[in-house]
């Protein structure tokens, strides 16, 4: 048996959740956005896979390949909008971006 | 897995994401993504789960973050090394994030067991991982697979579509 509780998984992921989240909401940077977002994915990767062990259950690890295909579209498509977001405005700050303001 | 080593892989890993994200040079922070990548690949491995941990390797370090890469060479770089890292609104942000880990941390607390499934330890060892990955991916999971891979095909047109300079 694994001398590593389920709980230090779940924490460890959570931490990782927040720190992905605490770049998703402070950077000014969309590539620094886009990166805190792979970091959340792969928090929520970590905690799929940890239950996945810890219940004998494999439909935890078929879920995570599903969240990687989707995080590499994902960052397909993003990169490609900030590419194209590039060539109009020249720059890639999310406060100088304001032309569909709410 | 050893506790040790536990605390060794979790230590780094939220010590490279969190010197990561408050880079200045994006090329950099890319480059110490990786690094947090491989170290989660070996927590994978401890779980049992080698085929993710392959995945993890190959997809994230070896594609997704070459793709940042590029993209980070392609772009103006000087202006992200020369303006301010973080928005205004930035105390906000960290207490959002520090709430919110706090109220979850005291949530697990306690998690009861959930039902157990049939692939423990032994069943998977007896036909490895990947085979038994693969088995449930290509019978149960059969409509989901094919869905993902229709994703990824709108994937590639739409990244064509939207970096092309102009549509004829």
């Amino acid at each position: 048996m694994n001398p590593v509780p389920l709980q230090w998984y779940i924490w460890l992921s959570l931490a990782l959740f927040m720190t992905g989240m605490f770049g998703f909401l402070t950077r000014r940077s969309i590539i620094l956005m886009f990166l805190s977002i792979e970091v959340m994915l792969n928090a929520v990767n970590l905690s799929l896979v940890a239950f996945s062990h810890f219940l004998n259950d494999l439909r935890g690890q078929v879920l995570v390949l599903f969240v990687v295909t989707v995080a590499a579209s994902e960052a397909a498509i993003g990169l490609a909008i900030l590419v194209a977001l590039f060539r109009n405005r020249a720059t890639a700050q999310i406060d100088k971006i304001t032309e569909m303001k709410g | 897995m050893n506790p040790y080593l536990f605390g060794y892989l979790a230590a780094a890993i939220i010590g490279l994401s969190a010197v990561a994200l408050t880079r200045k040079n994006p090329v950099h922070a890319v480059l110490l993504m990786i690094v947090m990548f491989f170290h989660l690949a070996v927590l994978y491995l401890g779980l049992g789960a080698e085929f993710l941990a392959a995945v993890q390797i190959i997809v994230y370090a070896g594609a997704i973050m070459v793709l940042f890469l590029f993209v980070v060479m392609v772009l103006n770089i000087k202006e992200e090394i020369e303006s301010e890292r973080f928005t205004g609104g930035w105390p906000l942000g960290v207490s959002l994030a520090a709430g919110l880990f706090l109220l979850l941390i005291i949530l697990t607390g306690k998690v009861l067991p959930g039902q157990q499934g049939v692939y423990t330890a032994q069943v998977i060892a007896s036909q490895t991982d990947t085979k038994a990955l693969g088995v449930l991916l290509y019978t149960q999971y059969i409509f989901p697979f094919e869905l993902a891979s229709l994703i990824l095909l709108v994937a590639v047109v739409g990244a064509i579509v939207l970096a092309k300079k102009k549509l004829r």
